[in-house]
C-alpha cells in the first residue's frame, strides 16, 4: 500500500536489510589508496568530448581560435536543457575534431580541442553564497548550469533528476558512498580527504529537493572514512545527516540494491526511487554540487582511480575532463610489461577502450589496466548446464539462463516478460557461470535490441495511423464530391421539373384561352 | 508366430488350441475396445479443455499486420500493408514479398504462421538500409504531385508553395520519386550516429587470451 | 604517445568454476561410495565402471564427430564419465559387457546427443541407459551378488573379468550359487507371498538398518553428497526434500501397516535412494532451476519412488521416478518462477 511504503521509506538507514544474491569479491583497493590524492598535471592538449552523458551530443558554443577561461561553457544541450560541458582550463580552442571519445562503441565523436595556456585561470565565478535561503529551483538551475551529472558512473543529469524528484516530493536524500566494485577507490579517497565538501553538498541537495534528512551509506570496511565523515558532520552540527555502514557485497552500491538494504523496499519496476520519496546521489556528485553552488565552479574535473596489475604505481588522481588517459598513466609510472586490456570503469561493469588516446570523461571513475594473466580464460564457452548459480546470485531476482536462451532465439516478447529490462548489468551471473557464458553481454545486446524494437514499433504504429487517417480523408473528400454532384443533379432535375410544370401550366392556360375564344 | 508365442507359455499337454485362440480373440477384442474407449474419452476431454481454456488472441490478420513495417510502399504488389496482411492470411501471397521488413520480418512471419522461413523474393525488391526522402528545395516547383503520392502524408506543402518532407514521418517507401516532374527528390540513407549505438551480439568466449579463436566449441545454439 | 589495446567485454576476470571442475568434484564425491562398494561386493563394480566409461567416451567421440563438433572441450568436460559411473553403479557387478554397451548407447547417443548434447537433454542420460537395460534384459539385471561376507562363493578379479566378457561363470559355479536377491527384492517377494516385512528382514542380506553392505554404501554416498553441498556444486533443496518425503511417507505407511511396510530407515538405506538424492536427482541439466521448483522436484521423486517400491512392478523406483519428474521439470519451472525485483 502506498501509505505503508512511504512510512517504511522514511525509516531509511535505521535497520539494515538484505538484497537477493550478490557476490563477495576481493576488493583490490589497497594499492590505490596508499598515496594521497594528487592533481594530474595539465596535458599539452585537452580533447573534451561533446557527448558526456547519455543522450545526444551537446551543441558546441565556441569557435576555433576563441580564447576560453576555465569553466566557460563550450557545449550546451538544446531540448533536454540539462547540463553543459565546460572548458577544463584556460587556453585557446584549437579545433573541433572527430576522434575517440571514450565511448563503449569505440567510435569517434566530436571533441573540442583546447590548448591550455598554463595559467589555469577561472572564469568569473558566480557562487550562490546565501544558498541556505535560496529558492530550491534556483539551486537546481545552478546545478544544471554547472554541468553536474551523476559521477557514480551513470552520468545522468543531476538537475533533471532533482527536478523530477522534487516535483514528486522527496523526504530522504541518500548519498551513495558504498563503492562496491573492486579496484575503484575514488569515492573512498574523496570521503577520506574532502568529507566537508560532501556534507556541504548533502545539505545543499537537501534544500534543493526539499528532503528533511540525509543518509550517507558507506561500506563496513571503510574505517577511516567513517571517522572522517563523522567529524565533518559534527563540525557542521547538522542533526539530519546520518552515516550508515552497509555490508560489503557486490553490487551493494547499485541504487536499487542500496535502497533495498536501507529501507527494505523495492523500487517498483519501471519506476524510480522518487516514487518512494527517496533521491539517491553519489558522494562525488554531492561534492561537485557543493563546489558549484558555494564556489560557483562548474564541473571540470573528477577523481579518477588509475589502478590494476598493469599499472606500475596505482593511485587516485584529480583529473580534468578531456585529459588523454595516456597522460594519467604516465603519471602513475606507466604500464607494466604484460598489460593487455584498458578498461574505463570497474572490472565488473566497465567497458574496454581501444587506445589510451581516449580522454577522461565525466563518467570515468576508474582506469583499470589488466594484465594477460588477469584476463586469461581457462575454458572456452560451453553450453549452459542449467546449474542455476546465475539465478542464485542475481540481485534483480531474474533467471539469467532463461533470458540467455530467449535472447539467443530472438524471442523478444518472452524475454521482456521474463524481466530483461530489469537487468542492472552487474555481471554477477557471469562470475559464477561454470560454462563461461558471456551472459551480461547477451543481456546488454538484448536490452538495446528491445529498445530499438520498441522504437521501430512505435514508428510503424504512427505510420499506420497516418496512412489510415489519409485513407479516411481521401474517402471523405470523395464522398463530399459525390454528395455535391448529387445535389447538383437534384437541383438540375428540380429545375427541369419546375420548367416542365411551368410549360404545362402555360399550355393549360393557353388551351383555356383558346377555348374561351 | 502365434504358435511360437504359445510355445513360450507354460501349457498343459492337453491344451486345446481352438479354445485358446478363441480366448486370444476375446482378449484382442477387449484390448481394442478398451483402447478405443480410452482414446475417445481422452479425445472428448481434450476437446472440452480446448474450449474451456481457450485464449482469445488477435485475429491472425492483425498479428501479421503488427509484424509488417507499415511502410505502405506497395513493393509487395498490394496497395498497402493491410491488404498484404490479408493476402498472407488467406494464403494468396507468400511471406517473402516485403523488402522493408527484410529478413527479420520474414522470420517473424514464419514463426507466427508456423511456416518455413524463406529468402526475400527478388522480384519484389531488395533489402536496403532505411532511407528518407529529401526534397531539393531549389528545384521544387510546387506541383503537389508528391504530396498526393505519399501514403502517410509526410510531405508538407501546397500548390505553388515549397514542399518539404517531414523526416520523422517518412517511411522510405519511394512512392514520391516517380511522380515528381523535375526529379528533385532523393533518398538519403540515415546513418546511425554514436548516440544511436546498440550493443553488438556477443562473440563466443575462447580459452586463453587470443582474440582469434583456435577452438570454439560450437554448441549449435548460437 | 598513445597505445592501442585489444578490447573485451565485462566482467574482465574469468569465472573460477568450470564445467570440468564441477564434474570432477562429482566424481571425487562418488569415490568413498565406490570404495566401500568394492569392499563389500567385490571388484565386479570396478569392471562395470571401467567398461561403462570406455563405452561412454567411445560413443561420445563418435557422436561429436558425427555432429561436427570439436572433441577437446566436450570430451574434456568429464560429463560422459560422470554419466558412465552413475550408470555403472546401478548395474549388478557381474553383468555382461554388452549391458554397459547398450546402456551407454542409449545414454550417450540417444538421451544426450540426439536431444542436443551437453546441457540440452531432457532426461537424465544415466537413468535412461539404466532403464533401457533393466527393461530389455530383466534376467541379467536381476543377478545381484550378495555381500562377500555372506556369499558362499565370491569371485576373484580374474574370474570377474572372464564372467563379464564371456557371460559364463567359472566352471563349477551356477548363477543360483553366486547371486542373491537384493534387500528390496527380498521384501517384494516375501510380501507377494504373503509374509510380513519383519519376516523378510530375517534374511542374511539385511544389515542393521538397511541392506547389509548397502547401508554403508549409502552412508558413503551421503558423505560425498555433503561434500558436494559444501562445495556448492549442488543445493540442499532436492536431497532434503527427496529424503524427507521418503522418510515422512515411509513413516506414515509404517505406522498404518507395519506388516507390509518397512521402517523408513530401511527405505533410506537400500537401493539407490541416497545415490539418487545426492547425485542423480540433483543433475542440473534435467532438474528444475528455481528453488521452489527443486523442492517440488525432490518431493515428486520421493513420492514416486515410494509408490513404485510399494505397488509397482520393480523393486527400486528411483530411476523411473527421476525420469518421470524430468518430464515434469519444465512445467514446474514455468510455474515456480521467482518474483522479479520491483514487480
Amino acid at each position: 500500500m502506498h501509505i505503508d511504503h512511504a512510512e517504511q521509506a522514511r525509516t531509511a538507514g535505521e535497520q539494515l536489510h538484505h538484497f537477493h544474491g550478490g557476490l563477495r569479491l576481493r576488493h583490490n583497493k589497497k594499492n590505490s589508496c596508499e598515496t594521497p590524492l594528487e592533481n594530474a598535471p595539465l596535458p599539452s592538449l585537452f580533447y573534451v568530448p561533446l557527448l558526456q552523458q547519455y543522450g545526444k551530443e551537446a551543441e558546441v558554443t565556441v569557435a576555433t581560435g576563441q580564447k576560453v577561461l576555465k569553466g566557460d561553457a563550450i557545449g550546451c544541450f538544446g531540448h533536454l536543457g540539462s547540463g553543459c560541458v565546460h572548458a577544463p582550463s584556460s587556453g585557446v580552442v584549437k579545433a573541433l575534431v572527430r576522434r575517440p571519445i571514450s565511448h563503449p562503441s569505440g567510435s569517434d565523436g566530436w571533441c573540442v580541442v583546447i590548448e591550455p595556456d598554463g595559467l589555469d585561470q577561472w572564469k568569473e565565478l558566480e557562487p550562490l553564497t546565501d544558498w541556505i535561503k535560496a529558492d530550491p529551483a534556483l539551486l537546481r538551475q545552478k546545478i544544471r548550469d554547472s554541468g553536474i551529472v551523476g559521477l557514480g558512473g551513470a552520468v545522468f543529469p543531476t538537475a533533471y533528476k532533482a527536478d523530477d524528484a522534487s516535483s514528486r516530493g522527496i523526504h530522504t536524500l541518500i548519498l551513495n558512498g558504498s563503492e562496491c566494485e573492486p579496484y575503484i577507490s575514488c569515492d573512498e579517497m574523496l570521503m577520506r580527504e574532502q568529507p566537508d565538501s560532501i556534507v556541504l553538498g548533502a545539505r545543499i541537495l537537501q534544500r534543493a529537493v526539499g528532503a528533511t534528512r540525509t543518509v550517507i551509506a558507506i561500506e563496513d570496511q571503510m574505517g577511516a572514512v567513517n571517522h572522517a565523515l563523522k567529524q565533518a558532520v559534527e563540525n557542521v552540527g547538522d542533526k539530519s545527516i546520518k552515516i550508515v555502514k552497509v555490508t560489503t557485497i557486490y553490487p551493494e552500491g547499485g541504487e536499487k540494491q542500496l535502497i533495498q538494504v536501507l529501507t527494505g523496499l523495492e523500487v517498483p519496476a519501471g519506476g524510480r526511487p522518487a516514487d518512494l520519496g527517496l533521491l539517491c546521489q553519489n558522494v562525488a556528485t554531492a561534492s561537485a554540487v557543493a563546489q558549484a553552488v558555494v564556489e560557483g565552479k562548474p564541473l571540470v574535473e573528477r577523481i579518477v582511480t588509475v589502478t590494476g596489475n598493469g599499472i606500475r604505481k596505482p593511485r587516485n588522481l584529480v583529473a580534468r575532463v578531456g585529459t588523454p588517459i595516456s597522460d594519467l598513466v604516465d603519471q602513475c609510472g606507466g604500464y607494466t610489461n604484460d598489460v593487455a586490456r584498458l578498461v574505463l570503469g570497474g572490472p565488473m561493469m566497465g567497458y574496454s577502450l581501444n587506445s589510451d588516446a581516449n580522454p577522461v570523461i565525466k563518467a570515468a571513475n576508474c582506469i583499470l589496466a589488466l594484465t594477460e594473466l588477469d584476463i586469461r580464460q581457462s575454458q572456452a564457452e560451453m553450453p549452459c548446464i542449467r546449474c542455476g548459480e546465475c539465478a542464485r546470485v542475481c540481485p534483480a531476482v531474474l533467471l539469467p539462463q532463461q533470458l540467455d536462451w530467449l535472447i539467443r532465439n530472438q524471442q523478444w516478447d518472452d524475454a521482456a516478460d521474463c524481466g530483461l529490462t530489469d537487468c542492472i548489468e552487474c555481471g554477477c551471473c557471469d562470475m559464477v557461470c561454470p560454462s563461461h557464458i558471456p551472459l551480461t553481454s547477451w543481456f546488454c545486446f538484448g536490452k538495446s535490441e528491445l529498445r530499438s524494437l520498441a522504437i521501430e514499433r512505435k514508428q510503424a504504429e504512427t505510420a499506420k495511423h497516418r496512412y489510415e487517417a489519409r485513407d479516411a480523408r481521401l474517402l471523405r473528400i470523395k464522398q463530399e464530391r459525390r454528395q455535391r454532384m448529387d445535389e447538383k443533379k437534384r437541383a438540375i432535375k428540380d429545375k427541369a421539373e419546375k420548367q416542365k410544370k411551368l410549360a404545362e401550366a402555360i399550355s393549360r392556360s393557353r388551351a383555356r384561352q383558346d377555348r374561351n375564344e | 508366430m502365434l504358435v511360437r508365442m504359445i510355445d513360450q507359455t507354460v501349457l498343459p499337454a492337453t491344451a486345446q488350441i481352438p479354445d485358446l485362440s478363441c480366448n486370444l480373440r476375446a482378449n484382442v477384442l477387449a484390448a481394442v475396445l478398451a483402447i478405443t474407449f480410452l482414446g475417445g474419452l481422452f479425445g472428448l476431454g481434450l476437446g472440452w479443455a480446448a474450449r474451456r481454456f481457450h485464449v482469445e488472441t488477435d485475429p491472425v490478420i492483425d498479428q501479421i499486420e503488427a509484424i509488417l513495417p507499415q511502410t505502405q510502399c506497395g513493393q509487395c504488389n498490394y496497395p498497402g500493408c493491410r491488404p498484404y496482411a490479408e493476402a498472407i492470411a488467406s494464403r494468396e501471397a507468400g511471406i517473402n514479398q516485403c523488402p522493408p521488413g527484410g529478413e527479420a520480418g520474414i522470420k517473424a512471419l514464419a514463426a507466427l504462421l508456423g511456416m518455413e522461413s524463406m529468402p526475400l523474393n527478388p522480384e519484389n525488391g531488395e533489402e536496403k538500409p532505411k532511407a528518407v526522402a529529401v526534397i531539393d528545395e531549389l528545384a521544387c516547383i510546387g506541383c503537389t504531385l508528391c504530396i498526393q503520392a505519399c501514403p502517410v502524408d509526410a510531405i508538407l506543402g501546397a500548390s505553388k508553395q515549397m514542399h518539404t518532407v517531414i523526416e520523422s514521418e517518412c517511411t522510405g517507401c519511394d512512392l514520391c520519386l516517380p511522380p515528381c516532374p523535375v526529379d528533385c527528390i532523393d533518398m538519403v540513407i540515415r546513418y546511425p550516429d554514436v548516440s544511436d549505438w546498440k550493443w553488438p551480439k556477443p562473440r563466443p568466449v575462447v580459452s586463453g587470451t587470443a582474440l582469434i579463436p583456435d577452438e570454439i566449441p560450437s554448441a549449435g545454439h548460437h | 604517445m598513445s597505445r592501442k589495446f585489444d578490447t573485451g567485454v565485462a566482467p574482465y576476470f574469468p569465472p573460477q568454476s568450470t564445467v570440468a571442475g564441477v564434474m570432477r568434484q562429482v566424481l571425487y564425491a562418488l569415490l568413498p561410495g565406490i570404495i566401500v562398494y568394492t569392499w563389500f561386493f567385490g571388484p565386479g563394480i570396478l569392471v562395470q565402471i571401467l567398461l561403462a566409461v570406455i563405452f561412454a567416451l567411445l560413443f561420445e567421440t563418435l557422436m561429436l564427430k558425427a555432429r561436427k563438433q570439436s572433441l577437446k572441450p566436450f570430451l574434456g568436460d568429464w560429463s560422459a564419465v560422470v554419466t558412465a559411473v552413475l550408470f555403472a553403479l546401478c548395474l549388478p557387478p557381474l553383468a555382461p559387457w554388452w549391458v554397459a554397451l547398450v546402456g551407454m548407447l542409449f545414454a550417450i547417443v540417444v538421451a544426450k546427443h540426439l536431444y542436443g548434447g551437453l546441457g540440452q537433454n531432457m532426461f537424465n542420460p544415466a537413468m535412461v541407459g539404466y532403464v533401457v537395460v533393466l527393461i530389455s534384459f530383466p534376467q541379467v539385471m536381476a543377478l545381484w551378488s550378495p555381500p562377500t561376507s555372506i556369499a558362499s562363493h565370491s569371485l576373484a578379479i580374474g574370474d570377474v573379468f572372464s564372467t563379464v566378457f564371456t557371460g559364463k561363470l567359472p566352471p563349477g559355479l551356477t548363477w543360483d550359487a553366486v547371486s542373491e536377491a537384493t534387500p528390496l527384492d527380498a521384501i517384494r517377494t516375501s510380501l507377494a507371498s504373503g509374509h510380513m516385512v519383519s519376516e523378510a528382514r530375517q534374511s542374511p542380506v539385511f544389515g542393521d538398518f538397511g541392506g547389509l553392505g548397502w547401508e554403508w554404501i549409502a552412508n558413503m554416498y551421503a558423505l560425498g553428497g555433503f561434500w558436494l553441498l559444501w562445495r556448492r556444486i549442488i543445493s540442499w533443496h532436492v536431497p532434503v526434500m527427496m529424503v524427507g518425503s521418503v522418510v515422512a511417507l515411509g513413516l506414515v505407511a509404517y505406522l498404518v501397516d507395519p506388516g507390509s511396510n518397512p521402517v523408513p530407515l530401511q527405505h533410506l538405506f537400500s537401493g539407490a535412494l541416497v545415490l539418487g538424492a545426492f547425485f542423480i536427482a540433483t543433475d542440473p541439466v534435467t532438474g528444475c532451476t528455481s528453488t521452489r521448483g527443486r523442492l517440488i522436484f525432490g518431493v515428486g521423486v520421493g513420492i514416486i519412488t515410494l509408490s513404485i517400491r510399494r505397488w509397482g512392478g520393480y523393486p527400486d523406483g528411483v530411476a523411473f521416478a527421476v525420469l518421470l519428474m524430468n518430464m515434469a521439470a519444465p512445467l514446474i519451472d514455468r510455474y515456480t518462477r521467482p518474483r522479479i525485483f520491483g514487480h
